[in-house]
């Protein structure tokens, strides 16, 4: 638990905690090497449309598919279209749908979660319940549901996804709203006749943020995972647009004889899933250590 | 314990009711009926089928009239495959299905559990982070991924193994196992060193130590029954992953089991039995976690005590 007068005076003594969290993940070099190698992906994925070495729909229909060469460091599929600038396109769908609909999980868990664990009582009894009956939903089902009765929209996909995934974050911070809820800089604060709103968005939130950061991390891989397998079953994205999920899906089509144009993807989807669940470790060791026990 | 039993029941009631309110209402909202993309058909011929399928009825009715069928055990017929009912394809597939993910969840247990409680013997030493490395490659490497290139490699370079089908050539069965398994086998490794690694440290294990009892007891009378308490509270949601897996294995090795069917009946728009199957999953699923519950509380001592002080 952090200090409890650490909100009441944020500048001097929050800051504190996030240096200590900092030093601590950098000892951790497996997460430092996480967190390198997803700004890596993130800064080409930004950069994609003027880094790219070919155009994202330029063919050479004579070329067909070729292994990698000096021309196409990871060869070309059975258009003649680069794979390295097919997979460059794919990150930036898959790193978009990993990072908005974990927002999305964010937004609704982080302040569901207060708002039940502030209220306490039959409010916060009826909104866990509520949870409860909807985490015994089959959801991934819904999705596949979702996407066949509403057609395949990457809006869609990101809201569905949200939607599952913010309910273990509106669990974690209902719990620590409800241990920091009758401490006394929270009282303090109320008797110095804050509002509600200011209590809960100056004091709870912030004090949530360390086990919020690394359940994120730890989320953003299971969202990409979640993306790419429903765009291996032909219901998530949908061509032209591309993921890697997708490109993994192409891939297996004609793996027998164009081995390169499964192994590439699933590299980068593989790559980018290792860091950031290496990462989240780091993290939950770094800011949460009581729940690092397993 | 019985009471408990109840109680857990009777919760699941208004999460199945959900569950089947919201498919029942989703699959309603589809966009266009599901005869008006054909080629025009004569007005009679809508009318009947509507008068078929319920669909000239106010959605109330239809409502209630489901949840009828759904309590006789009917989820209904297909509306692609005139005469085809939901029920047969369950009947069709389920074996299938049960059969894969029977095999799956062997694999997950036998490789999750050793690893675990192996890492958990020596914390910290490169015989808890060797087994926990591969762990981490099982997460990050998706069953979409796995089956695939295992099809790569054993299938096609080294032709050890059928390629595909389920019960027609020898061993056509290892590599789909294999495949749904070892996402959870990562999974349940983890989860078995924590618990292995927390109960390693109780004051009941020093006991059985100081007793003089050799490590291999202590460790697999002692120790394993507390240890495993998190793998067993996973079992439940591991059930709904591996359901969900099946697509995707199912897919990938062309097996004709429920998972194939869902997605082909997704594919196909083919709306009254994508309601059927869901809710027939979700009754599974929720059912599963029902069991999971219980028999978490059952293997716990601690838990179980406190339920009979309670009453």
């Amino acid at each position: 638990m952090e200090n409890p007068h650490s909100a009441t005076l944020t500048q001097e003594q929050g800051s504190s905690l996030w240096r200590d969290g900092w030093i601590r993940l950098c000892k951790n070099h497996l997460a430092l090497f996480g967190l390198a190698v997803i700004a890596f992906f993130c800064v080409i994925a930004l950069l994609t449309p003027w880094i790219a070495p070919y155009g994202y729909e330029q063919q050479d229909l004579q070329l067909g598919a070729s292994p990698p060469s000096a021309a196409h460091w990871l060869g070309t599929d059975i258009f003649g279209r680069d794979m390295l600038t097919r997979i460059m396109y794919g990150s930036r769908v898959s790193l978009l749908v990993g990072f908005v609909a974990t927002g999305v999980a964010l937004v609704i868990g982080v302040l569901w979660g207060t708002v039940a664990g502030y209220a306490g009582g039959r409010v916060d009894a009826v909104m866990m319940r509520l949870v409860d009956i909807l985490y015994a939903l089959p959801f991934m089902i819904f999705i596949v549901l979702l996407m066949v009765v509403f057609g395949r929209n990457i809006l869609l996909l990101f809201l569905a996804i949200g939607a599952v995934e913010w309910l273990t974050m509106a669990r974690i911070v209902r719990g620590q709203v409800q241990n920091l809820r009758h401490q006394e800089f929270i009282e303090a604060a109320f008797s110095m006749g804050l509002s509600r709103w200011i209590i809960i968005r100056r004091h709870l939130i912030p004090n949530t943020l360390g086990p919020v950061i690394v359940y994120t991390t730890l989320t953003i891989p299971n969202v990409m995972l979640l993306e790419a397998f429903l765009s291996f079953l032909g219901l998530g994205i949908q061509p032209p647009q591309s993921s890697w999920g997708l490109l993994i899906s192409h891939g297996v089509e004609s793996m027998e004889e164009y081995p390169w144009l499964l192994i590439f993807p699933g590299l980068a989807l593989s790559i980018t899933l290792f860091a950031l669940n290496f990462l989240g470790d780091g993290l939950r060791d770094a800011l949460d250590p009581k729940a690092s026990k397993d | 314990m019985l009471r408990f039993i109840l109680s857990r029941l009777l919760q699941a009631i208004p999460v199945l009711l959900v569950v089947i309110t919201a498919t029942f209402l989703l699959v309603r909202c589809a966009p266009g009926g599901p005869f008006s993309a054909e080629k025009a058909v004569p007005p009679e011929v809508v009318r009947a089928l509507e008068a078929q399928y319920r669909l000239d009825q106010p959605i109330w009715q239809q409502y209630l009239s489901y949840l009828g069928d759904l309590a006789r055990g009917e989820f209904g017929p297909s509306f692609r495959y005139p005469g085809r009912t939901v029920n047969e394809l369950i009947a069709g597939g389920l074996p299938i299905t049960a059969e894969l993910a029977f095999y799956a969840m062997l694999v997950a247990l036998l490789i999750g559990v050793c690893a675990g409680v192996i890492a958990a013997l020596r914390p910290n030493t490169p015989q808890d982070y060797l087994p926990m490395s591969a762990a981490m490659l099982g997460i990050c490497m998706p069953s979409f991924l796995m089956g695939p290139l295992l099809v790569l490699v054993f299938g096609i370079w080294l032709e050890w193994l059928p390629v595909s089908g389920w019960g027609e050539l020898a061993g056509d069965k290892i590599l789909p196992a294999i495949t749904l398994g070892t996402g959870y086998a990562a999974y349940i490794a983890r989860l078995s060193r924590g618990g292995m690694l927390e109960v390693m440290s109780q004051d009941y294990i020093r006991t059985a130590r100081a007793k003089g009892l050799p490590e291999r007891v202590v460790v697999l009378k002692h120790a394993l029954r507390g240890g495993l308490i998190p793998v067993v509270a996973f079992l439940g949601p591991a059930f709904a992953g591996l359901l969900s897996g099946s697509f995707v294995v199912e897919t990938i090795f062309q097996i004709p089991g429920l998972g194939r069917f869902y997605v082909q009946a997704a594919f196909n728009r083919d709306y009254t039995m994508i309601l059927g199957t869901t809710v027939f999953f979700a009754t599974l699923i929720v059912l599963f976690n029902l069991l999971a519950d219980i028999i978490t509380v059952w293997i716990n001592p601690k838990m179980r005590h406190q339920l009979s002080r309670s009453r």
